[in-house]
């Protein structure tokens, strides 16, 4: 694998670069690469070495990467938006969240309902979207002792990221909602809801049965 | 075309459909998958004539109990198990036919730890995503996403093809346990102290129980940074040897997710990745440092032995 690093931090125009740098990189399918994953700030480049011109390679991306250096801010696009039921049994760890904060519940809700969201990378499971960032004030540590099982669905904040687990599986994050999105499905035309560089927003479900 | 089936009568210790892996997806954080030990793999299926990304069952340290349920060409390679066929001894690495209804029992392992059967046509198992393999923690290919159990039945095509073909040789597989795999440094080499790579180099890890299909811990000595602070998440490959601040450094192996928070000391080189996947809790593994342009001519010596045992008729 090829890493192409760029400055190493969690940016949103830095990480714009990056997915645009993949993108590119993609389109041209060159020989031998088999996968090219944007990262926060990296571009990874799986590639067979039998296959594949690495000179050529890495003058492909020397060129790319003078291109989307140019790029200069995230134009907009509109926000998808999560429908999420926070708190009781959806988000057993709101009231945790909301101590550690300092203030009401619903105070948590609203703070992390207002903000648009970026989705800076996908990983952990399919489907899995690491967005950021999240207010300071409610940016609550994972938990130090994983949960063996957390719900598909479940809507968690660690420290200053927000992400929705697609699956059922194990995970340390403050869960403080969920929601009734399929966040991932194979048989689906786009299998994954969400994409590198997508916005989005949370919006409260107030009463409605799931 | 006609469809037989292999019925699974004992599952082994951890049997699973696996093909090339599902590449092109990792951006939306699908995991590649694949065999632990892809020589291999591919050596089953140039053995019954299959196409390299053809799915086969990779096996574990307990290999097995199948019914085939077909008229059918069979080939076993990698590690050496004793296996029967209807009471009859096989040979590894070579083909050879089953009539419908005959048992396909697997003994005792000789040597290293996976074994794969090639069946002429592949398992027929549902595609997802362009892939057959199984990714256990994501439940995602295979049969329903997990390893296989006692009662199922994994569809194959009832073909039969010319042989026998066999192989003089193939992998010199890991004997005593103990392996010596090659590291190229990288990326985050320079977040170790000098001594850590020279350390790394010089001793035995042992590889932990608590190690999967998606990475090796290893027990061995400390590997101390010079650099504190945490990596920004980052994709990863299979062969990456991540160092986790606290704890034991992890070889990630076939089942890997995309990506990782830990600095990477460095990558162990695809020419003996296959190498690495015969290995299993309790081995030994050395790591020997060599240049990417060392990598390149490994990767290309082993490609050719692949290439020499292709298409070789025994001599019968």
């Amino acid at each position: 694998m090829l890493l192409v690093e760029f400055e190493p931090v969690i940016d949103p125009v830095v990480n714009e670069r990056v997915i645009a740098l993949a993108a590119r990189l993609r389109e041209r399918r060159a020989r031998g690469v088999r996968d090219v994953a944007p990262g926060y700030c990296t571009v990874g480049i799986h590639f067979d070495p039998l296959q594949t011109d690495l000179a050529a390679l890495e003058a492909a991306i020397a060129a790319e990467a003078a291109v989307v250096a140019a790029l200069a801010e995230v134009p907009p696009r509109p926000p998808i938006e999560i429908g999420v039921s926070y708190g009781g049994d959806d988000g057993p760890d709101l009231d945790a969240v909301a101590a550690f904060a300092g203030c009401a519940p619903s105070e948590v809700i609203e703070r992390h309902a207002a903000r648009t969201y970026r989705v800076y990378m996908l990983g952990f499971v399919p489907g899995f979207a690491y967005m950021g960032r999240v207010d300071a004030s409610i940016a609550a540590p994972r938990h130090r002792v994983p949960r063996e099982r957390v719900p598909a669905g479940s809507v968690g904040i660690a420290g200053e990221q927000t992400g929705v687990y697609p699956v059922a599986s194990p995970g340390g994050w403050q869960l403080i909602g969920r929601t009734a999105c399929v966040m991932f499905d194979p048989d689906r035309a786009q299998p994954s809801l969400l994409a590198p560089g997508d916005l989005v927003r949370f919006v409260p479900l107030q009463g409605q049965p799931r | 075309m006609t469809l037989g089936s292999l019925e699974i009568v004992r599952p082994g210790l951890l049997t699973s459909v696996q093909d090339l892996g599902r590449h092109g997806q990792q951006a939306l954080g699908v995991p590649v998958a694949g065999p632990m030990d892809a020589f291999s793999h591919r050596l089953a299926n140039q053995l019954v004539g299959n196409d390299a990304d053809a799915a086969t069952l990779e096996v574990t340290l307990i290999g097995p109990e199948i019914v085939i349920e077909a008229d059918t060409t069979i080939a076993i390679a990698g590690a050496v198990f004793e296996v029967a066929c209807d009471g009859r001894a096989v040979p590894m690495d070579a083909s050879f036919d089953v009539r419908r209804g005959q048992r396909l029992k697997f003994g005792r392992v000789v040597q290293g730890a996976r074994a794969y059967i090639g069946i002429a046509g592949g398992v027929l198992t549902p595609s997802v995503l362009g892939s057959r393999a199984t990714h256990l923690v994501s439940r995602m290919g295979g049969l329903n996403g997990r390893a296989l159990m006692a009662g199922d039945r994994l569809p194959v095509r009832a073909r039969t093809i010319p042989g026998p073909l066999r192989k003089a040789a193939g992998l010199t597989l890991p004997t005593g346990g103990r392996a010596r795999l090659r590291v190229v440094p990288g990326p985050q080499d320079a977040w170790f102290h000098a001594d850590a790579i020279k350390t790394m180099s010089g001793v035995s890890f042992r590889i932990s129980p608590r190690s999967n299909r998606m990475g090796y811990r290893l027990q061995g000595p400390p590997l101390p940074r010079v650099r504190d602070g945490e990596l920004i998440s980052e994709p990863v490959g299979m062969g990456a040897i991540q160092v986790p601040g606290a704890g034991e450094p992890i070889l990630l192996m076939a089942d890997r997710q995309t990506a990782g928070g830990y600095p990477k000391i460095g990558h162990v080189i695809s020419a003996d990745l296959p190498l690495a996947g015969q290995l299993a809790p309790g081995d030994f593994i050395e790591f020997i440092l060599c240049s990417r342009r060392e990598a390149v001519a490994a990767l290309i010596a082993r490609e050719r032995q692949l290439l020499r045992y292709a298409g070789m008729r025994s001599a019968s």
